[in-house]
């Protein structure tokens, strides 16, 4: 087995005496896609802002790489590093152009020359398909090249473990896909990921295996092949159900039968 | 043409005397401007994280400065201060002292507004970039908080300037006390004298407060 990034044991979190995770425990291997779903409400988001500790944690660890982390780690900022997050809603900072968004950690948290990180960030905005939009400022993109470049600036940083918390829902459609098809490619050269999504088809293809949370626990896990084709859990089944449509009453010439057409 | 008045402004060393009414009323308006600034910018950092007796505290000081019509102010720090502990405040740091707690009480709760209007995400995905708290507030709030802060803070201050022409009433002579004392003066020679004086009162005003309005609006442009 590949060594081990991301182990969790025993994680709780409660906000305000509410228990919203519940004794978790999940591994992480290098070069591993996981990916999360779940109800709404059922701690997706709450998790992985626990791994890089934007969360306090009432019980458990995470570490990672064997390294503990939590609000309290001493080497938090360098921890976090490792760690690279991209959020629904993008999270640029609007008052900085493409280039200084993705620059400015690297150059200031990470002390790197700006110089050789300006040369990769236009390199990994080539490969996202956004080489000349380096100078544009983020209310001059389209939501879909702002997560293109919300996750060039997580990747500009070196991360050993990617979160990504449902980085398409506030997208329109037709967007959806340019940056699915980023993280596919990010799975393909084995960069280690920790995937929320409600895009199912894209989770069936992405993951490697398929973790499904209800009510804080984890209910179920596997390789996406089982889960959604044959999901052990009764809850699982309920919720792959809330993704498929049938009517009930339907012909095929559109009209029900007993009734005429005008 | 009808006499405006405005031959007294030529007479001996009118001009010059309205001008240096309006040196010490910007005087005034620099030194109290630049205190509020410094302490509401402090106090207002501080007042984010306020809560309990601090709170009640900040909050009637804050309404207490805010209902009180400033002349109310100036006479209770020039002539109060004089009656009950026997200083005896000239009128400029009287009125320095007015405008000062006006400013920062008004500052504070303006940059309170502008950090508080950074939407928590912005703090959070600094924070996942690895960034420490020092650079996320030197490079990633604060530049966003000014530009919020900009131009309700310059329209602190033009009413800061205005509101100078008060001063003249605890005796510190400015514009308009010098404006009166010329129309005095020559209420025989010019009996129209008050147009004129006024009406250069005004542009002086008007001289002081525009360039400052106008580079605000220059600055929000180039920031939007
Ligand atoms: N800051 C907070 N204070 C109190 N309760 C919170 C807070 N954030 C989340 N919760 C609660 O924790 C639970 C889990 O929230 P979380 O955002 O992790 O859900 P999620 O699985 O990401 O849902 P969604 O699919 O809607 O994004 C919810 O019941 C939510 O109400
Ligand atoms: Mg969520």
């Amino acid at each position: 087995m590949e060594r081990e990034v991301l182990e969790i044991s025993h994680l709780r979190k409660q906000y305000d005496g509410q228990t919203v995770i519940d004794d978790l425990s999940l591994t992480v291997h290098e070069g591993e896609v996981i990916v999360v779903i779940g109800p709404s409400g059922c701690g997706k988001s709450t998790l992985l802002r626990c791994v890089n500790a934007l969360e306090d944690i009432q019980g458990g660890q995470i570490r990672l790489h064997g390294e503990p982390i939590s609000q309290k780690s001493r080497n938090l900022q360098q921890l976090r590093q490792k760690v690279g997050m991209v959020f629904q809603n993008y999270e640029l900072f609007p008052h900085m152009n493409v280039l200084d968004n993705i620059l400015l950690a690297p150059v200031k948290a990470q002390k790197r020359a700006r110089r050789e990180v300006k040369e990769e960030a236009m390199a990994l905005l080539g490969r996202v398909g956004l080489e000349n939009r380096a100078e544009s400022y983020p209310r001059q993109l389209s939501g879909g090249q702002k997560q293109r470049v919300a996750i060039v600036r997580a990747l500009c940083m070196h991360p050993e473990l990617l979160l990504f918390d449902e980085v398409t829902a506030a997208l329109d459609p037709e967007m959806v896909r340019e940056v699915l098809e980023v993280i596919l490619d990010l799975a393909d050269q084995g960069r280690t990921m920790l995937v929320v999504t409600h895009e199912m088809q894209f989770a069936r293809a992405v993951a490697d295996r398929i973790i499904f949370l209800d009510q804080g626990r984890i209910c179920e896990e596997g390789p996406p092949e089982t889960f959604f084709d044959a999901p052990k859990t009764e809850r699982a089944e309920k919720f792959l159900k809330t993704f498929t449509f049938e009517r009930k009453n339907k012909s095929k010439s559109g009209i029900r039968p007993g009734e005429e057409k005008l | 043409m009808p006499d405006l008045g405005l031959e007294v402004l030529w007479k001996g060393k009118n001009l010059i005397r309205l001008l240096g009414g309006l040196g010490i009323a910007l005087r005034i308006s620099l030194v109290s401007v630049l205190i509020s600034i410094g302490l509401g910018t402090l106090l207002g950092m501080v007042r984010r994280k306020e809560k309990g007796l601090p709170k009640v505290i900040m909050r009637l000081y804050l309404e207490f400065i805010r209902i009180m019509p400033q002349l109310v102010l100036l006479f209770l720090v020039y002539f109060g201060t004089t009656r009950s502990f026997g200083w005896d405040l000239s009128g400029e740091t009287a009125a320095v002292i007015v405008f000062s707690l006006w400013g920062t009480a008004e500052m504070s709760d303006l940059v309170r507004g502008a950090l508080n209007s950074i939407p928590v995400h912005q703090y959070e995905s600094a924070e996942a970039l690895g960034l420490w708290e020092k650079q996320i507030y030197r490079y990633v709030i604060l530049p966003q908080a000014v530009r919020r802060l900009l131009p309700p803070a310059i329209n602190l201050v033009t009413r800061m300037i205005k509101t100078t022409s008060l001063v003249l009433m605890i005796g510190v002579v400015e514009v308009l006390k010098v404006a009166q004392q010329i129309i005095e003066a020559n209420r025989m020679s010019s009996p129209n004298a008050a147009f004129g004086v006024y009406l250069a009162v005004f542009v002086i005003y008007f001289c002081a407060c525009w360039p400052v309005s106008l580079a605000a609006k220059k600055l929000e442009r180039r920031w939007r």
